[in-house]
Parts: C-alpha cells; sequence; structure tokens
C-alpha cells in the first residue's frame, strides 16, 4: 500500500533522512520508532505532502505520490492526520470537525458518516460540543474521527498519545489499534515511546540518524536486534564481553553460548574459522538471566527497583561486570546478598568490540 | 499557485524555527511591510537627521531659554511618576494578588477602572475640583475659614494627578507577575526561615521585577509622551514646547528639534521596557497552575489594605467618574447643540477609519511575518510597531515635515496651490497608524499563534486550501483578535489628543480636542460634556481587558 524507495531528505547542509526505504501492506499498522531528532517526523511529513523530499520515491497504493520534483498535492492525497496536539478547529463543534473533510459529499450521506464516526469513536453523545469542553483523550479521538472520516488510503499519527497520561496512553493506544483493525486501515505511526510502538503496531522500524536501523515485528527487534543502537534503544539489558569460539559459539564468563556470530566478526579474515577468537559483546537482556538459588554461579545484588510483581535486580558478577534480571517479587534480597543466577538466553545477540 | 499548496513554514510550530526548511514561497512578503514599516520608519528617521545635525542657531536658543526649564521640569515628572505609581501598582497589586482583606475581590478589578480615564480628564476635573475657585477650597473657605491650600497648580500636582492615571499599568503587570508565580517560592523561602514579610522582599519582589519594571516603562512613556495633562497644569514639558514651537511661534524646525530629543529619552525607556519584557518570559516559566493560598490579614492590617485600595479607588477613578457626569449633567441642557454632533461625528469618524487601517495593516504584516518568518522580516515588524512609544507630538512633527516637503514638490511640479496633502484626514490617519499600530499588531499576532502549522495542515489533509482556509479557518478563528484589535484602536485613536490637534484639518474638531479647548480656558462643566462621551466609550475596553484578566486567574 505505502512504499517508500530510498527516500532522502535535507534542510539546507544538514541530512535529516539518508536512503530510507519500507513497505506496509494494506491493512498494518506501521510504526517508525526512533530519539527525537531521527528524522521520523520529516518521514511523516514527507508522506503526509507538507515536504517535498530530495531523492528517492514514495509511492501510495502503486502510484507515485512524491519524487524529486513531482509531488502530489497533500489535499489530493487522501491521507488522513492524527496530529499530536490534535489540531482541532476550536471554533468548530466536534460534528463539524468531523464533516470538515466531507464536504463533497451530499448532507444525508455527510450526516450518516458522521453518526457513523463518532459512533466508531465513542463520542456520540458530544457532536455538539466544542473542543475546549472535552479531555485530552476525547479530543484524540475527535481527531482520529475527523481524519477517518474521508476515508483515507493511510492514516498517520504523529506521536498521538504523547499529549496524555500513561495510564490513559496504554488504554486509548488499545482502543485506537482495534478501530484501525476493525476499518481495515492501513496506518503509520510516529512515536519515541516504545511502549506506544509495541501496542499499536504490526511492524516497526526503528529510526536513528536519518536512517532506519531495523524494519521488524516487535518481537524480531527485542529478541534479535540488528545493530547495537537498536539493542540499547529496545528494552533493558547489558553488553558482556565474549569471545567466538567458532562460527557457532560465543564464551562469556557465565558460560558458552550458541547463536550466530556477527557476521564482520566471520569477515574479518575471510572465512568463518577465522572468527575464533574475535572479542564480542553479548547483549544479555533482564528476562535472560533466570534466579535460581540452586545454582552454582553467583552474583551480588548491587542495587534493586521494586516493581511491585517483581524487582529489578542489578547484580554485581565476580569480574565487576553488570547484569539486570527481572525477579518474582517474593525473591526479596536484600543488597550486597549474594544470590544464585543461570541463564537462559534464546537468541544470542553479538556484536564485535 | 503553483501545482503544489506549500503549507507556510512560518506557521508556529512545536519544532525549532522551521523558518527556512521548507520550500520559500512564490512571491516575497516585502511589497506589503516595507511601505508600512515606513510609516513609522520616516518620521523617526527625519526626527533623527535632525538630532544628528542640529540647526545651530535654534540649538543655542533652545539650549539658553528653553532646554534648562523642560529638562528639570521632565525630570521631576519621571521621578515623580516613577516613584508613585512603583509605589500604588506593586503594593496594590500584592494585596490583591497575594493577599485576602475585605473587598479584595471588588478592587481586584475595579482598580484597574481609571484605564478607561484618559490622565487630560483625569487633570482637569481635579484642576476643577482644587482649583481656588472650585468647591473644594469655596467649602473649606466658608465653613472652616480655610484660606490656604496646597496649590493644585504645581509640580506636585501633576505629578499625583499623573500617578493617579498611570498607576494601572505597573499594577496590572506586577499582579500578573504575583499571581503568575504562585505561592511556591514563597512558602520554599519561608521553610528555609524567613518571615513572610523578608520572604516578600527577598523572594516574590525580585522575581516580579520583570513585570514591574515592564510596567514602570509603559508608565514613563506615558508619561513623557502626555500632553493633554501638562498642557491643563501648564507645566512646560517637551510636548507642549513642542506645540508651542510650532502653533505659536511657527517654529517647525524648532519643533523638530525638541522632538528630536524628546525622542532620544523615550527610546531609552523603550529599550528599558523591552528588556523587561524579555526577561518577563523567564520569570512567568516557573508558574504552577495551582490557585494561590492568600495571605489573610487581620484586624488593623485589613482595615489598613481595604482603606488603601478605597483611597486609591475613589482619587483615581470613583471622583472622577462621578464630577464628569455631575458637570455633564449640569451643562447639557445649554451645552448640547448640533456644534456636539459634528464633535462627535468628526470622532467616529476618524476613529473608525484609523481603527479600520490599523487592524487592515497590522494583518497585512501579521501574514507577511507568518508567511516570511525571517529574522529581517521580525524586525521589520519590530520596528513598525516602535511608533507606541512615539508621543503624538513628536509623530505629529516627524510626518508632517516630510508631508510639507512632498506637497511642495508637487507645487513645484504641477504649478498647484496651498496644501495638497498637509492639512487633510490623510496625515492624522498615518500618524494615528504609526500611533497605534502596535496595538491592533499585538492582537492579530497572538491570533495568528492560535493558528498553529498543524491546524493548516489538517484543513489541507483534508482537502481544503487557499481561499477557503482562509474563510473557513482563519477568519473564524480570528474574529476575536480582529475585533479585539479594533476596539482597542478605536478608543485609542478617540482619546488621543496632541495627534489630532497638530495635524487635523482647520477648524475639524473632535470631541477631544473639545475637551483640550474647553479645559484651556477653564470651561471644566462644559468640558464634562465631551469627556463622558470618550470615558464611557473608553470603558468598554477596559472591561474587555478586566474580563479576560480576571478570567484568566479565576
Amino acid at each position: 500500500m505505502l512504499t517508500l524507495e530510498h527516500v532522502a531528505q535535507s534542510y539546507g547542509a544538514k541530512p535529516v533522512l539518508k536512503d530510507v526505504s519500507f513497505q506496509l501492506k494494506a491493512g498494518q499498522i506501521g510504526c517508525l520508532l526512533g530519539p527525537s531528532g531521527c528524522g521520523k517526523t520529516t518521514a511523516l511529513r514527507l508522506i503526509a505532502g507538507f515536504e517535498r523530499l530530495a531523492g528517492g520515491a514514495i509511492y501510495l497504493g502503486g502510484q507515485v505520490i512524491a519524487r524529486p520534483g513531482h509531488c502530489m498535492p497533500a489535499e489530493q492525497r487522501r491521507v488522513g492526520l492524527v496530529f499530536q496536539d490534535y489540531a482541532l478547529f476550536p471554533h468548530l463543534s466536534v460534528a463539524a470537525n468531523v464533516s470538515f473533510g466531507l464536504s463533497h459529499l451530499p448532507t444525508a450521506d455527510r450526516n450518516n458518516r458522521i453518526h457513523e464516526m463518532l459512533d466508531l469513536v465513542g463520542l456520540a453523545r458530544e457532536a455538539e460540543s466544542y473542543p475546549h469542553q472535552l479531555s485530552g483523550g476525547q479530543q484524540q479521538r475527535v481527531a482520529l474521527a475527523r481524519a477517518l472520516a474521508p476515508r483515507p488510503r493511510l492514516l498517520l499519527l504523529d506521536e498521538p498519545f504523547s499529549n496524555l497520561d500513561v495510564e490513559l496512553r496504554e488504554k486509548l493506544s488499545l482502543e485506537v489499534r482495534d478501530i484501525l483493525k476493525h476499518e481495515a486501515i492501513t496506518a503509520l505511526l510516529v512515536t519515541h515511546d516504545q511502549n506506544e510502538a509495541f501496542a499499536m503496531a504490526d511492524v516497526v522500524g526503528v529510526m536513528n540518524e536519518g536512517a532506519i536501523q531495523q524494519w521488524a515485528a516487535p518481537y524480531t527487534l527485542y529478541h534479535e536486534p540488528a545493530n547495537r543502537f537498536v539493542a540499547d534503544f529496545i528494552g533493558q539489558g547489558v553488553f558482556l564481553p565474549g569471545t567466538v569460539l567458532n562460527d557457532k559459539q560465543v564464551e562469556i564468563e557465565l558460560g558458552v553460548l550458541d547463536g550466530h556470530i556477527p557476521s564482520d566478526c566471520a569477515d574479518s579474515g575471510g572465512c568463518g574459522a577465522c572468527a575464533k577468537s574475535c572479542k564480542v559483546d553479548v547483549l544479555v537482556r533482564p528476562d535472560d538471566i533466570i534466579h535460581d538459588d540452586d545454582s552454582a554461579m553467583q552474583a551480588e545484588v548491587e542495587r534493586k527497583a521494586f516493581r511491585g510483581a517483581e524487582f529489578l535486580y542489578t547484580l554485581r558478577l565476580p569480574s565487576g561486570n553488570r547484569l539486570l534480571t527481572l525477579v518474582p517479587s517474593h525473591h526479596n534480597h536484600a543488597i550486597g546478598e549474594k544470590i544464585g543466577i543461570r541463564l537462559d538466553i534464546d537468541h544470542v545477540v553479538a556484536f564485535r568490540q | 499557485m503553483p501545482e503544489h499548496d506549500v503549507t507556510p513554514s512560518a506557521i508556529p510550530t512545536r519544532a525549532p524555527s522551521s523558518g527556512a526548511r521548507v520550500f520559500s514561497l512564490p512571491a516575497s512578503a516585502w511589497p506589503a511591510a516595507l511601505p508600512i514599516a515606513l510609516i513609522t520608519a520616516v518620521p523617526i528617521m527625519v526626527l533623527l537627521a535632525h538630532l544628528l545635525h542640529p540647526d545651530q542657531e535654534i540649538w543655542q536658543h533652545l539650549w539658553q531659554y528653553v532646554l534648562p526649564e523642560l529638562l528639570i521640569n521632565t525630570l521631576w515628572l519621571v521621578l515623580g511618576v516613577g516613584v508613585g505609581v512603583t509605589l500604588l501598582g506593586v503594593s496594590l497589586a500584592w494585596l490583591t494578588a497575594a493577599c485576602d482583606y475585605p473587598g479584595r475581590r471588588f478592587f481586584a478589578w475595579a482598580l484597574l477602572l481609571p484605564l478607561a480615564l484618559p490622565a487630560y480628564v483625569t487633570a482637569f476635573v481635579w484642576l476643577g475640583l482644587l482649583d481656588f475657585t472650585g468647591p473644594v477650597a469655596g467649602w473649606l473657605r466658608e465653613t472652616w475659614g480655610m484660606t490656604w491650600l496646597p496649590p493644585i497648580r504645581s509640580r506636585g500636582g501633576v505629578i499625583l494627578v499623573m500617578v493617579l492615571a498611570l498607576y494601572p499599568y505597573v499594577y496590572l503587570t506586577a499582579r500578573a507577575a504575583f499571581q503568575g508565580m504562585g505561592p511556591r517560592l514563597t512558602e520554599a523561602a519561608q521553610s528555609l526561615g524567613l518571615p513572610r514579610w523578608r520572604a516578600f522582599f527577598r523572594v516574590a519582589l525580585p522575581m516580579a521585577r520583570p513585570g514591574i519594571m515592564a510596567g514602570l516603562m509603559l508608565a514613563l512613556m506615558e508619561s513623557l509622551a502626555d500632553f493633554g495633562t501638562v498642557s491643563v497644569f501648564n507645566y512646560n514639558t517637551f510636548t507642549t514646547a513642542i506645540y508651542k514651537s510650532w502653533f505659536s511661534l511657527f517654529s517647525l524646525p524648532a519643533a523638530a528639534q525638541l522632538a528630536s530629543i524628546l525622542i532620544f529619552f523615550v527610546f531609552v525607556f523603550a529599550v528599558l521596557e523591552s528588556v523587561a519584557r524579555s526577561r518577563r518570559s523567564y520569570a512567568a516559566s516557573t508558574r504552577s497552575a495551582q490557585t494561590p493560598r492568600r495571605i489573610a490579614l487581620k484586624g488593623a492590617s485589613a482595615w489598613l489594605a481595604l482603606l488603601w485600595s478605597a483611597v486609591v479607588f475613589i482619587l483615581a477613578f470613583a471622583i472622577p467618574i462621578g464630577q464628569i457626569g455631575h458637570w455633564a449633567l449640569n451643562v447639557y441642557g445649554q451645552d448640547l447643540d448640533s456644534r456636539y454632533l459634528e464633535f462627535a461625528w468628526h470622532s467616529l469618524l476618524l476613529s473608525g477609519l484609523g481603527a479600520l487601517l490599523v487592524v487592515g495593516l497590522a494583518l497585512i504584516l501579521g501574514y507577511a511575518q507568518r508567511l516570511q518568518p525571517t529574522p529581517t522580516m521580525r524586525l521589520t515588524a519590530r520596528l513598525a510597531t516602535l511608533g507606541y512609544a512615539l508621543p503624538g507630538t513628536v509623530l505629529a512633527v516627524g510626518i508632517f515635515i516630510p508631508i510639507a516637503w512632498l506637497d511642495n514638490r508637487l507645487i513645484e511640479l504641477f504649478g498647484l496651490d496651498g496644501q495638497i496633502l498637509g492639512g487633510t484626514l490623510i496625515v492624522m490617519l498615518l500618524a494615528y497608524c504609526a500611533r497605534f499600530l502596535a496595538v491592533g499588531f499585538g492582537s492579530i499576532e497572538a491570533g495568528l499563534g492560535r493558528i498553529t502549522r498543524s491546524v493548516d495542515e489538517a484543513a489541507q489533509s483534508l482537502g481544503v486550501i487557499g481561499g477557503r482556509r482562509l474563510t473557513r479557518i482563519h477568519l473564524p478563528m480570528l474574529r476575536v483578535s480582529l475585533l479585539t484589535a479594533l476596539a482597542m484602536s478605536f478608543v485609542d485613536i478617540m482619546k488621543e489628543l496632541p495627534i489630532t490637534l497638530m495635524t487635523r484639518p482647520f477648524g475639524w474638531d473632535t470631541l477631544a480636542v473639545r475637551v483640550f479647548e474647553m479645559t484651556s480656558e477653564g470651561e471644566w462643566e462644559r468640558a464634562a460634556l465631551p469627556a463622558s462621551v470618550i470615558v464611557i466609550v473608553g470603558l468598554l475596553p477596559t472591561y474587555w481587558l478586566i474580563k479576560h484578566t480576571e478570567h484568566a486567574h479565576t
């Protein structure tokens, strides 16, 4: 449905997007996730048609909507937008906001569509209210209804939940996902909050410094990060130094792990075997470490953070390296205490040092 | 229009200056913005040329006979008014913003009411009341046999009246500052062991200083610009000297020379004001949204607070307004005739045309800045709105000189007779635009600021662009700002005295001019009739201001 091919953009001499490519299938919800200044909002504005790109091409429904020298005007793209600040028209009622993009419809159809939309977002009773009379979450849903009303081919959401309370954010992101899935809307969301991305999106592109670092499902991003940035940015974890034994095994101080070896290690000598003794950093997530009182492997509790159902312990290994582990909260250990741990790593993720 | 409708990047956005980044618009906004800035820039440049190239002969004369008195009078005026408005403004602001005492709710807004009274109206009321032949002196003589009263026609009298008329500027800004900071910081100071009154001096007052300074500078600029009050009192300052040089001594060069000196003083205050204003935004950024916990005054201190608020309110507003009403009712039977229809019509016409022009130009300037938000454009807008700092007398001279020059060129070129532009409404309207553009622009700029970039883009993504976006989004969203700008500039022009007096076509009287003429003859009762109309009209924007400031804080 939506395809970006080698899209590039720069402001003056400063490149903000370099060679961004990805594809979104019809009905899929995608997400661009990254720290502020990574270029994700620029990508969104290019797709919306508010900026012209410097290189590459954007296709929507098989049609080129943007390439250098050609830019289909935003108002002709049939791309709906939900803005971070909602951008509701303050002088118009909720119903008038929703009907704003429907002026081409006959009155009866328009009214039907307004009601349909307001029912969908659960605001049928607020039709005659004005934006300032609504709560943040309600305004957000009006913005969604307004964007969906003209049946856009694609819906773009710019940090749609960042102005809401944390609890509301989670509830609403699931609600919005249900609505989008119910209507089979193709949507692209931009956010810096990975919980939001994971709750909403089928597929997530992690961005940094103007480039997509990895385009994958949330599960893959977490367990098989393509590079150090993604490994760092997504989830928690630490890197432990390790040494490659052969093309399948890495040794760290907690034992020998089976898994993939970084390709740049394998390439260093031109053959797989030469990767031997290549120094790597191995990603260890908190859920890779299991607390086991019977284990011979011991680590000292250095810090602990109570999280209700579990503790997040920071452990100190005899070598001085630190580990994070999540432990059910009935295992309440004192700081300084030594506890037994064992490794339970499913996917070995290692990067050359 | 090119094939793509570009959303102007100028539109306020949360992203840092997106100025040059989106493609530039096909047309530049300069042809629209530059002429507007010239309306203010030309008079300023004309007068600066006089300051830099003084005419030796005139300068010598002024230096010997005129300037010493003017400088001393002005210095005392600025000092006295400065101290007075600060005392009144800050004390009342603190009482109504941070304390609680009987009547506080009423005084919080009522103390703004004197803004509706032009200083020259307050001036002639007090002069009429306290003069030798006035009712107060007469009553004292008859009842108590007192023959001596502190002379109101004195330096102290001018200062007192001007303080009563101008303290609301400081009151307004200081109060906003006190309210903005909330009780947190004084509470923090108390928790660190400072008694409450010292917490006020060590924390609240320093934090409110930028706000107080901004209000104080505005009040001082007004006192320098004032023409009506000082002429009622026969107190010679630069403004009256400019007027006399031009209209009694018929020396426009001398008037220009004096104006150029005055402009210099005014700009010092204007710069201080804008510095204070820019600091104020930092101070305000620490505001907390909670409702202030007021200091409840008890016993004697509560009564003192009530007394102080009441005295100021009565002297600055209740007595003047009551007296004007009383006098106006006394004379309207014999005085209200067809001439008044003419005065009122002239006032209405001028204020209406002027306000429309001001708002039109402010709108153009606002859009120019929105479409092209470059630093030079912002500077241009700043220059165009600098006129609020220029005293009316100065502007009148500064505009008249180039117009007279233009007239002479036209006369030479086409062999015409007499004045062509000089002495027409055009000169007055140009001067009003220069003086009051800031009033309209401030309101419109704020209105345009509320139409964020995302609002524009939302409309565009829903297929609404160009003229339809203007009528469906911009105009409805700007409506309140436009009406505000219209009302404010209408009233300001109606109250305006020196520009009207000095640049009107011959014999073309307005209500304000009528007030001036009656007061210069000491006909207080007859001056009250036109003054009452001005005051009633002036109450409208004051009401609006009160509604807004009170709304923001309750």
